[in-house]
C-alpha cells in the first residue's frame, strides 16, 4: 500500500515533442485516481512514467515515500494493465498470471495459491489452461486483472484497460474493477478518455489537456465547479454550453464581467419558460434536432436573439415536455447555475 | 466461393497430376535404375519397373563406395552433409536471431550502421566472396574440417532481416509486460521472443537446412580429404570417372540417398509450422 506523488514531472520524448509540461500531483493510498482527457493529452505518458517505462525528464516520481524515477519497473511494485491487454500469447492463463511471480522467485506454493486466489476472485478459474487467443475479449481482460494483482502490488496502473470491450461489459467491468480495488485497497491510477468512466470510477479526478493538469479534484467538485472552459466542456455530456457573456446580454451582471468572460450552462441546468430568473440568463431558441434516450430528451437549438444569433444551444428536458423541431422556445437557467469564465479560460469567483 | 461443378475440377486435377508426374519421373527413374544391374543400365535396356538389387545396391552404396572413384561409403558423406547442413542452419538461425534481437530492442551506437552491414551481406553470398573467404580459412587452418565446412557459410547473417521484421511485429506492450514481470533482457528473449518465433524458426530451419544441404561450390574448394566430402561432391566425383564405367546403381541410389534428409526435414518441420500458422497468435 503506498501513496504516488509526482513533482513537477515533465517528459520531451526524443525528438522534442514535450508530451507533459510539469505535473504535481498526490494520490492518497488506497485511492482511485482517474487521469482523463482528450486524445494526445500525455495520460499514456504519464502513467508509463508511473510505471517506469518512459523516463522522466525532470521531477520527481515518488511511490510511497520512495523516489523511484531510476527504479526498474519490475522493482518498483506496480502491476500494470494495458489496453491490448499485452497477455503473453504461447503461455496458457496460468503462466501468465505466474510468470512475474516465478521470476521473484516466489515458492510454487505461493504462486499456485495466489493464482487460485485471483482467479476465484475474477471467476476464471475454469480458463486457467487455456491460452489468450481461446478467450473472449471479456476473459482476457479479466486475466489481464488477474495478472496485475496476483503481484500484490502497491499500485495498479490501467491504460484504458476497457476500450476494447462492448459497451456493456464495459459498464460492468467498471463496477468490477471499482469493487476490486475497493476490496484490496490498493491505489490505483486509470487513464481513460471516456468521461463518463472517469465519473464514475475517480475518488480523484485529474483532468489532462495537451500536457497539463487542467483541474485535479472530487469528480462532482469537478463536474459542479470546473475550473477552466476545457474542463467544463469535456466533463459531462452532453457538454456545457459555453458562450461569450456579452452574448447572454444586456444583462445586469454580464455587462459587469471583464471583457471575454465566458459563460457556461449545463444542459440540465436550461429550464424551458419565458421569464428569466433575477440576474439569470434567458436564451430565445430554434429547435434544430432532438434526440429522445428515453426518460429525457436532448433538444438542440440555436439561439435566435439578436446578442447571441447562431450559438448552439444544448438543452435537456423530460421526455414528455419536449418541443417539436422547428419551434421556437425559450430556455432559462438562474444566476447559481451559471459558471463564469475569463478571458483565460479560468473560472471567476462565484 | 465458386459453385462445385462435378467435372470443374477436372482440368485444374489434371494440370497438377502432369506436374507432379513431370517432377516425379526423374526420381522414380532414379530409384529404379538404383535396383537394376549396371549393364542393363549401361547398354540402355533398363526396365521401367523396379529390379531385384536394391538391397545390395543400397548396401553397397552406404557402407563400401565405388570401387574407384570416390573412396569412401556414402554413408560417411551422408554424415558429412548432414553435420555441414545441421551447423549451417543452427548456426545461422542463432546468430541472426540474436543479432536481430540486439538491432530491434537494444539501442546502441552504430545501430543503423551494424544494420546496414548485416543487411549488405546479402547481397555477398559466398561466391561472390569466394576467393577471401578461402584465403581466411585456409590461414586459420580450417581446410578438411567442420568449421572450415560450416562457419563461413553461417557469418552471413541473412535471416536477420526475417527475424528483424519478425520482431517488430511483436507488440511493445509485450516487452513492457515482460519488464513489470521482472524479466530481464535475457528472460524476456527466453521466455517470450523465442517461443513467439517458434514458426518462423521452422520455417527458417527448412530453408537453410537446404541450403546446407545443397552446397556444392565451397565443399568443394574447402575439402580434399575423402572422408570429408559431402555427397553432393560425391555424386559428381562418381559421374566424372573417365576411365573406369561409372556404376550408375550406386549412382543413382546416392541420388536417392541425397534426396532424402531434405524430405524428411521438410516433412517433420512441416507439421510444426503449419500448426504454428494455424494457431496464429494475436
Ligand atoms: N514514443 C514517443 N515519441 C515521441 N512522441 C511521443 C511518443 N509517445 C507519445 N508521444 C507524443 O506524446 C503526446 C502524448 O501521448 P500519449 O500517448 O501520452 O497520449 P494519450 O493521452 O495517452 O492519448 P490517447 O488517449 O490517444 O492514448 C502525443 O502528442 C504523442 O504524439
Ligand atoms: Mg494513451
Amino acid at each position: 500500500m503506498a501513496d504516488v506523488t509526482l513533482r513537477d514531472v515533465r517528459k520531451t520524448y526524443a525528438g522534442g515533442v514535450e508530451a507533459i509540461k510539469g505535473v504535481s500531483l498526490k494520490v492518497a493510498d488506497g485511492a482511485f485516481c482517474v487521469l482523463v482527457g482528450p486524445s494526445g493529452c500525455g495520460k499514456s505518458t504519464l502513467l508509463r512514467m508511473i510505471a517506469g517505462l518512459e523516463t522522466v525528464t525532470s521531477g520527481e516520481v515518488d511511490i510511497g515515500g520512495r523516489v523511484v524515477n531510476a527504479v526498474e519497473p519490475a522493482a518498483r511494485d506496480i502491476a500494470m494493465v494495458f489496453q491490448n491487454y499485452a497477455l503473453y500469447p504461447h503461455m496458457s492463463v496460468y503462466n501468465n498470471m505466474a510468470y512475474g511471480l516465478r521470476n521473484r522467485g516466489l515458492a510454487r506454493a505461493e504462486i499456485e495459491a495466489r493464482v487460485h486466489e485471483a482467479a476465484q476472485i475474477l471467476e476464471i478459474e475454469a480458463l486457467l489452461a487455456r491460452k489468450p487467443k481461446q478467450l473472449s475479449g471479456g476473459q482476457r481482460q479479466r486475466v489481464a486483472m488477474g495478472r496485475a494483482i496476483v503481484r500484490h502490488p502497491k499500485v495498479f496502473l490501467f491504460d484504458e484497460p476497457l476500450s476494447n470491450l462492448d459497451a456493456k461489459l464495459r459498464i460492468a467491468m467498471r463496477v468490477e474493477i471499482r469493487k476490486l480495488q475497493r476490496r484490496l485497497k490498493t491505489t490505483a491510477v486509470y487513464v481513460t478518455h471516456d468521461q463518463l468512466e472517469a465519473m464514475t470510477l475517480a475518488d480523484l479526478l485529474v483532468v489532462m489537456n495537451g500536457g497539463e493538469v487542467e483541474q485535479i479534484g472530487a469528480p462532482l467538485e469537478v463536474y459542479q465547479k470546473p475550473a477552466t472552459t476545457f474542463v467544463a466542456a469535456f466533463i459531462g455530456a452532453p457538454p456545457m454550453n459555453l458562450m461569450p457573456a456579452a452574448h447572454a446580454g444586456p444583462n445586469g451582471w454580464a455587462d459587469s464581467l471583464p471583457p471575454g468572460a465566458v459563460v457556461g450552462v449545463r444542459p440540465e441546468d436550461l429550464m424551458l419558460g419565458q421569464d428569466a430568473p433575477a440576474g439569470g440568463l434567458r436564451l430565445p431558441l430554434t429547435v434544430e434536432a432532438v434526440e429522445h434516450i428515453g426518460a429525457e430528451s436532448f433538444v438542440y437549438g440555436k439561439v435566435s436573439s439578436k446578442a447571441a444569433a447562431g450559438d448552439d444551444v444544448i438543452v435537456r428536458v423530460a421526455a414528455d415536455a419536449t418541443p417539436a423541431l422547428g419551434t421556437s422556445v425559450a430556455v432559462t437557467a438562474s444566476r447559481d447555475k451559471l459558471h463564469l469564465f475569463g478571458a483565460d479560460g479560468r473560472r471567476l469567483a462565484d | 466461393m465458386v459453385e462445385r461443378r462435378r467435372f470443374g475440377n477436372l482440368i485444374p486435377h489434371l494440370i497438377l497430376w502432369v506436374g507432379i508426374a513431370l517432377v516425379a519421373f526423374p526420381v522414380y527413374l532414379a530409384f529404379v535404375a538404383s535396383t537394376q544391374d549396371n549393364a542393363a543400365i549401361a547398354n540402355g535396356q533398363m526396365s521401367l519397373l523396379p529390379g531385384d538389387l536394391f538391397f545390395e545396391t543400397y548396401y553397397k552404396t552406404l557402407f563400401v563406395g565405388t570401387s574407384g572413384s570416390t573412396r569412401e561409403p556414402v554413408g560417411t558423406m551422408l554424415f558429412n552433409s548432414f553435420v555441414m547442413a545441421m551447423a549451417i542452419a543452427v548456426g545461422k538461425i542463432a546468430i541472426s536471431i540474436l543479432s536481430a534481437y540486439a538491432i530491434v530492442y537494444f539501442r546502441f551506437r552504430f545501430r543503423m550502421a551494424v544494420f546496414w552491414l548485416i543487411f549488405i551481406t546479402l547481397m555477398l553470398p559466398v561466391e561472390v566472396r569466394i576467393y577471401p573467404t578461402y584465403k581466411i580459412a585456409a590461414d586459420l587452418n580450417l581446410l578438411d574440417s567442420y568449421s572450415g565446412l560450416t562457419l563461413p557459410l553461417i557469418a552471413s547473417a541473412t535471416a536477420t532481416l526475417l527475424f528483424r521484421q519478425f520482431f517488430m511485429t511483436v507488440p511493445d506492450e509485450l516487452l513492457e509486460a515482460s519488464r513489470i514481470d521482472g524479466a530481464g533482457p535475457v528472460r524476456f528473449f527466453k521466455d517470450t521472443l523465442l517461443p513467439l518465433s517458434r514458426t518462423n524458426i521452422a520455417a527458417l530451419f527448412v530453408i537453410l537446412f537446404i541450403y546446407g544441404w545443397n552446397q556444392y561450390l565451397w565443399p568443394l574448394l574447402i575439402t580434399t580429404r575423402d572422408d570429408m566430402q559431402t555427397i553432393q561432391i560425391g555424386i559428381r566425383k562418381m559421374i566424372t570417372t573417365s576411365d573406369a564405367l561409372t556404376e550408375w546403381p550406386v549412382v543413382m541410389a546416392t541420388a536417392v540417398l541425397a534426396m532424402l534428409p531434405p524430405v524428411a526435414v521438410v516433412v517433420v518441420m512441416q507439421k510444426l509450422f503449419v500448426r504454428g500458422l494455424v494457431e496464429t497468435e494475436k
